[in-house]
């Protein structure tokens, strides 16, 4: 699905991702990354990646979120008499500070579209915080940026997790005087 | 569409604790029972550690979004025992005595603490489920618990479903078990009720019921596609002299609403009083070096606590709130809790910022000290007012990805007593955990998808009051014979504490009258009271035996 998408789309959905969990540029003409963090963000985790797995349910639908979006850019563009680039997609031509506001309007409890906003926000930051478009394993092995920003812990060498040190080994705390014998709440 | 329709003396609708426990003791008794299940069947070797779509994390259970609150629930044989963190406390007594916004007694009479404990005692001994040790309670268990105590608050290890001789602690339950340490019920009710016949249809989907000429009911399922389950394909009927319902609390009223058009006018309450159970969640950020200083804690390798990733769900709660004595829906619990990434992270605010803060470069900030996460998990008093919308075409919800994410027909309104319950424990979090510097809390957003509950209740509950109750206290559907419910939907409303030991608890209670009724309806079935004897491994050719 993401080969359907023409090269403005995918940098609309890029600059989406982006604002959700900011990265770093990928080259000195990035305009879709807005490159406010140091570290890679959303984008080069994969968010475009997730966003059009057919698995997900979303595919379809990224032509027409992708204008969508644009023409909310556009709106707001003349709302607040901004100079934009009129050679990049509308929301992509929006300084970050600005996308920042156009997405927290967009998914606002009380916008129309919430449900649509929402939806692409949270494949967006799953691309970043979990890589559901990757097998858990492979994705730490290669180094994922949102994994490992996140300190995720790698696997056993069979792709399994075991922690043999996990408790402090000490009672922390005296229980409630009511507990009952059977360790219950009274 | 249809088939030949088969015939048996019991159907039952959902294989969780409701189903599993109605399974077995109908089966021992010796009627004829199939089990539909609208999930997969998945045992111990199919439980991946994989966030990837189409794994077991997927596969089994659904993340459901509705009209101000989303629900997490179970979708495979076993239903939510094999994707829960198998905390089993009890319910406080003064829960059976709640009167709720209407102001009259919840609970039907017959039901207290005391009448409901033996049957605690059965569940707990049939799954089993035993007291933990503070030198096996993991990190996170004991950080919240040290946390606590250096607030002058006490704090329990609660009581567990879990074999910690065979636990890695790699908190991975939720996509289940793959060690069979949890025990969930592929380990105990499931298989006790096939070793005496019953049958387990996964990937059924029960879409309404209608009546036999015979006075008993056709129950109408889809098969759900293995894989993306969107697609539905055949359809067919079987016929029972009674079903059991217990597809789960955002399920039972939907198939019940459905089937009004063929079964006639359902009681009012079928899809009314749906509790969240007062679930609210706390994101609380550790400052590493206070944790050393304040609290004296170190892992024994040079780090304080960064273990957020590391045990097995809720392990430790203070329960200083449940107190009979305060108003009603001023008393919570609050457990840690691990969320796994993928569906919570995203909701998770960033303390101290300006809202909306669940997302951009403070967020990204927050995520970097992610290993110094704790969760805290308020279940408190709601007030029972999730309403279902009319239901979808098919199904409890219409599904939006191949697996897992759908949207169901949930409207939740938190009322004042419900929010008054959820900012004084908000404020509770923040006074523990914010003692000395040692951490900052933020609590999750409930703007993007609702409030979130883990554990939904009471969409078709029991009671003594025809005009809030869709059961009587036998779990039998008011105006239609023969039909009961057994799942979370039963449970009057909102526990304070974890429900899968009281909703167990209530199917158990129920099954002397669910027999009898049986056999009143023809069916050659007796009572035994014995408990399955449970089985150490989930895999299929155990299960089959």
């Amino acid at each position: 699905m993401l080969a359907d998408l023409d090269a403005s789309q995918v940098m609309t959905l890029e600059a989406f991702a982006d604002t959700i969990i900011p990265g770093r540029k990928r080259s000195a003409d990035d305009p879709a990354v807005a490159g406010v963090d140091d570290d890679p963000g959303a984008v080069e985790a994969g968010a475009l990646e997730l966003l059009s797995h057919p698995a997900g349910g979303l595919a379809d639908s990224l032509f027409g979120l992708a204008a969508l979006l644009n023409a909310h850019a556009q709106q707001y563009i003349a709302e607040h008499s901004l100079t934009a680039d009129g050679t990049l997609p509308a929301f992509v031509a929006l300084p970050f500070a600005h996308r920042l506001t156009l997405v927290a309007r967009l998914t606002a409890v009380d916008h129309p579209e919430k449900a649509f906003w929402v939806g692409l926000a949270l494949f967006a930051n799953m691309a970043f915080d979990s890589a559901a478009h990757l097998s858990t394993p492979e994705a730490l092995a290669a180094g994922h940026p949102g994994l490992t920003l996140m300190g995720y812990a790698h696997p056993d060498p069979d792709g399994v997790y075991r922690f043999p040190r996990f408790s402090y080994g000490r009672q922390l705390a005296q229980p409630h005087p009511g507990t009952t014998p059977e360790g219950n709440p009274a | 569409m249809s088939t030949n329709t088969e015939s048996t003396d019991v159907v039952v609708i959902g294989s969780g604790f409701g189903g599993a426990i109605a399974a077995y003791h109908l089966a021992a008794g010796g009627a004829r029972v199939v089990v539909l299940e609208r999930g997969p069947w998945l045992t111990a070797d199919e439980f991946d550690h994989d966030f990837l779509l189409g794994k077991s994390f997927t596969r089994a259970f659904d993340f459901t979004i509705g009209d101000g609150m989303s629900v997490l629930s179970g979708n495979c044989v076993g239903g939510g025992s094999v994707v829960y963190f198998a905390t089993m406390p009890r319910a406080p007594r003064f829960i059976f005595d709640r009167r709720g916004r209407l102001g009259r007694r919840m609970w039907p009479a017959s039901i207290t603490r005391e009448t409901l404990d033996p049957w605690y005692d059965r569940v707990s001994a049939a799954l089993p489920v035993t007291q933990q040790s503070w030198d096996r309670i993991p990190y996170g268990g004991g950080l919240w618990a040290a946390t606590c105590h250096n607030a002058g608050r006490t704090a329990n290890a609660a009581p567990s479903a879990v074999d910690v001789s065979l636990c890695t602690n790699c908190n991975w339950m939720y996509a289940g078990c793959k060690f069979d340490a949890k025990r969930s019920l592929l380990l105990n009710y499931l298989p006790g009720a096939l070793e005496c016949g019953a049958q387990i249809r996964p990937l059924h989907e029960v879409q309404h019921l209608s009546r036999t000429d015979g006075g008993g009911y056709r129950v109408h399922y889809r098969i759900v596609d293995e894989e993306d389950y969107r697609i539905l394909h055949g359809a067919g009927t079987i016929d029972a002299k009674i079903v059991i319902l217990a597809a789960g609390t955002a399920a039972t009223p939907v198939i019940l609403q459905r089937s009004e058009a063929t079964l006639g006018l359902m009681p009012h309450a079928v899809g009314r009083y749906f509790s969240g159970n007062g679930e609210r969640l706390n994101t609380v950020v550790y400052d590493e070096q206070k944790v050393r200083e304040v609290l004296g804690l170190d892992r024994g390798d040079g780090v304080a606590y960064e273990a957020y990733q590391i045990g097995r769900g809720p392990v430790v709660a203070t329960w200083d709130r449940l107190d009979g004595n305060l108003p009603e829906f001023e008393r919570y619990s609050l457990e840690q809790l691990y969320f796994p990434p993928g569906l919570g992270t995203i909701l998770a605010q960033v303390p101290g910022a300006a809202a909306p803060s669940w997302f951009g470069p403070s967020k990204k900030d927050l995520l970097r000290q992610w290993k110094s996460w704790l969760t805290i998990f308020t279940m408190s008093e709601d007030d029972n007012e999730g309403i279902l919308g009319p239901p979808p075409q098919t199904g409890a919800a219409t599904r939006f990805s191949q697996q897992m994410l759908g949207h169901n027909t949930l409207h939740y309104r938190a009322t004042a007593n419900t929010l008054r319950g959820w900012e004084l424990s908000d404020a509770d979090v923040r006074d523990i955990a914010e003692r000395d510097g040692l951490a900052k809390v933020a609590p999750w957003t409930n703007d993007l998808v609702g409030a979130y509950t883990v554990h939904p209740l009471a969409s078709c509950r029991i009671g003594d009051d025809p005009a809030t109750s869709a059961l009587d206290e036998r779990h039998e559907l008011r105006g239609h014979p023969g039909i009961f419910v057994t799942d979370g939907s039963a449970v009057p409303g909102a526990l304070t504490v974890n429900p899968a030991l009281t909703i167990s608890a209530l199917a158990e209670r129920a099954m002397p009258g669910i027999v009898a009724a049986a056999r009143d309806r023809g069916v050659a079935v007796t009572y035994q009271g014995d408990l399955p004897a449970g089985v150490a491994t989930s895999r299929p050719k155990l299960l089959n035996a």
